[in-house]
């Protein structure tokens, strides 16, 4: 629901001492274990494969109509009939399809409000961290007002200006999320501005514009597409929230938040209504966090702890 | 000597704070005014009823629409300084009433969600932190990741799909009796622990491998007591800088918690005002919770000036 630790996820660890003289041969072997990927990391990215292809072609997964009601009877349980392996829904419809169906909205939701943040937090990094002082410390002043509001409350904010909808909904959480991605990248900047290969492409008589080009923002890409992997998954998580209060996509479109709302009231009758998209949503959460702390580990040059 | 630095250190943070109010409150101005042209139509046009010029011209003089945009600002701040946040569109009464009468639900909530956390953050962390099976640390970091990967919303339907449904210890919504607060404090306080809990168990591993714990160990103090008498009071202090966010946290899941619960409070008045673009409702609940936020890390502040003398000296 938050994304506060994982900016922290974000920032580098401190290195761990590395281990006082061991033999070669142990050091080479530990070497290799530390390459191969983990076993965590392996099934995070073998869902989040399969949840791409659910988004993309949900055809391939499913032939059932996620819409159509009447497609058998309702709150069939799961894994009663051969037509409908999860059961149905309230409407009958068939719980599978629906749930495979919902996956492009949650990514769509993902990865879109994570690019608003990502674009809004770069420009306005890169303007406190390379900008005047005045600008600077306007747009951080800016930044700390922000984040003294929780996320899902500024998201309510920008729905109750825009309005509710999926694409509003999308909007509201990627705006909510700016401040961390700024915070970042003007670190980084900061960090970058005051390193000797800066100082040496200026002397040269290298241009502003091509120093932010060449040296700023290739340094900041790194970590800001760790915290924007893990920001993703946060996204997903408040997107569903949103649509589950009612302010995201609605009701009869396949959509995880929103179906959960739905079966609310049906929570006595069918709990697979409840636990299945309860379920998705949280392994979708977590695998994408699981394989962005990878990311992390491997843009830091260590695997494995 | 100190006690200067103190006060220095405890002004600049004060005035600090006063800059992100003022902030809050210049945004949800310019938000407030941008909307308001709405305000004096809604205001008049209750009932579809159509208002002449005359009326409207009436309606903006009244609300001090036609002074200079700066004679407006310079009003709000003002009148917000008296603690007037303005009056909500559908409600029809001023938006601190409104705040104050959904003000006890949503405190007793986030309260008992605090108590719930820390002990489940402490007891796990403490316990479960650099232990010689590791496999009892890899379990509970993996339980935490999978808690904090659960929206607030899915944590509740879980907890009421078992605790009320399936064993029927609990009411399934309400705000009658004790019985009816465990489901939702849980919901609330489940995943402000498995951060916590993250949080306190990196923390611990560091501390537990300081020299004073191995003179600890080595003057035969038990393994429980070093952990729970040394290493953990060295542990708290990032938890307590934490305070300003975990009560972000429980402000936005007190929204989503008290949607599902179908309980009274801060979060469901929220959540109604957005529905209902009342904005000067909404506007009102969001400088409400960034004085909140202002005044918690204030007082965490001078408490850890207090408890940790060698912050000041930094």
């Amino acid at each position: 629901m938050t994304i506060a630790p994982s900016v922290s996820d974000a920032l580098p660890e401190p290195a761990s001492a590395p281990p006082p003289g061991r033999a070669r041969a142990a050091s080479a072997a530990a070497w290799l274990r530390s390459r191969r990927p983990r076993v965590g990391t392996v099934l995070a990215v073998a869902f989040l494969v399969l949840l791409v292809v659910a988004a993309l072609a949900p055809g391939l997964l499913t032939s059932q109509d996620p819409l159509a009601p009447g497609g058998g009877p309702g709150f069939l349980a799961p894994f009663r009939s051969p037509a409908h392996i999860l059961g149905t829904d309230q409407d009958g419809r068939d719980l599978f399809s629906r749930l495979v169906h919902g996956t492009r909205a949650s990514l769509e939701m993902g990865l879109g409000a994570t690019a608003i943040a990502v674009t809004g937090g770069t420009v306005l990094g890169l303007l406190a961290g390379l900008g005047t002082r005045f600008t600077e410390s306007l747009v951080m002043r800016l930044v700390d007002v922000v984040l003294a509001i929780p996320e899902l409350l500024l998201a309510l904010v920008v729905v109750a200006l825009l309005g509710a909808g999926t694409v509003d909904a999308l909007v509201a959480v990627g705006v909510a999320t700016i401040p961390y991605y700024a915070r970042m990248v003007r670190a980084q900047t900061h960090v970058v501005r005051r390193s000797a290969y800066v100082e040496a492409a200026t002397a040269l008589g290298l241009s502003r514009s091509a120093v932010i080009r060449r040296h700023v923002l290739p340094n900041a890409v790194r970590p800001l597409m760790v915290l924007a992997a893990i920001g993703t998954g946060t996204a997903i998580g408040v997107g569903a929230s949103l649509s589950f209060i009612g302010l995201g996509a609605k009701p009869p479109a396949p959509e995880w938040g929103s179906m959960l709302s739905t079966a609310v009231p049906f929570i006595s009758n069918d709990w697979a209504l409840v636990a299945l998209p309860g379920a998705l949503i949280t392994l979708t959460v977590l695998s994408v966090t699981v394989a962005g702390r990878a990311l992390k580990r491997h843009s830091e040059g260590r695997t494995g702890r | 000597m100190r006690a200067a630095r103190l006060a220095r250190r405890l002004g600049w943070r004060a005035l600090a704070g006063v800059g992100v109010m003022w902030g809050a409150a210049t945004a949800s101005f310019f938000t407030l005014h941008g909307t308001a042209g709405d305000a004096a139509l809604s205001t008049v046009s209750g009932q579809g009823a159509d208002p002449t010029r005359a009326v409207l011209d009436q309606v903006r003089r009244d609300y001090g629409l036609d002074h200079p945009l700066w004679r407006q600002y310079t009003d709000y701040l003002g009148r917000l300084l008296h603690g007037n946040l303005g009056e909500s569109y559908q409600q029809r009464v001023p938006v601190t009433h409104a705040i104050a009468g959904q003000l006890g639900g949503t405190v007793e909530l986030a309260a008992g969600a605090v108590v719930v956390a820390l002990v489940l953050a402490v007891g796990v962390g403490v316990l479960t932190a650099k232990r010689r099976r590791r496999w009892i640390g890899a379990a509970s970091s993996g339980g935490e990741l999978v808690l904090a990967s659960m929206p607030t919303f899915v944590i509740g339907l879980l907890l009421l799909l078992v605790f009320s449904i399936g064993l029927g210890w609990f009411p399934v919504s309400g705000q009658e009796g004790l019985r009816s607060l465990v489901l939702p404090t849980f919901t609330l306080a489940l995943p402000v622990a498995a951060i916590l809990a993250q949080v306190l168990r990196s923390e611990l591993e560091d501390v537990l491998e300081q020299p004073f714990v191995l003179t600890a160990r080595a003057r035969g103090m038990r393994d429980a007591g070093v952990r729970f008498r040394h290493a953990l009071r060295h542990a708290l202090i990032p938890l307590v800088t934490m305070s300003g966010a975990v009560v972000g946290w429980l402000l936005g899941g007190a929204v989503v918690t008290e949607s599902l619960f179908n309980r009274q409070g801060i979060g469901q008045l929220m959540l109604t005002a957005t529905t209902n673009k009342d904005i000067p409702l909404v506007v009102g609940v969001i400088i409400f919770t960034s004085l909140v936020y202002v005044v918690v890390n204030l007082v965490v502040d001078v408490a850890y000036t207090l408890v940790d003398p060698r912050v000041v000296t930094l």
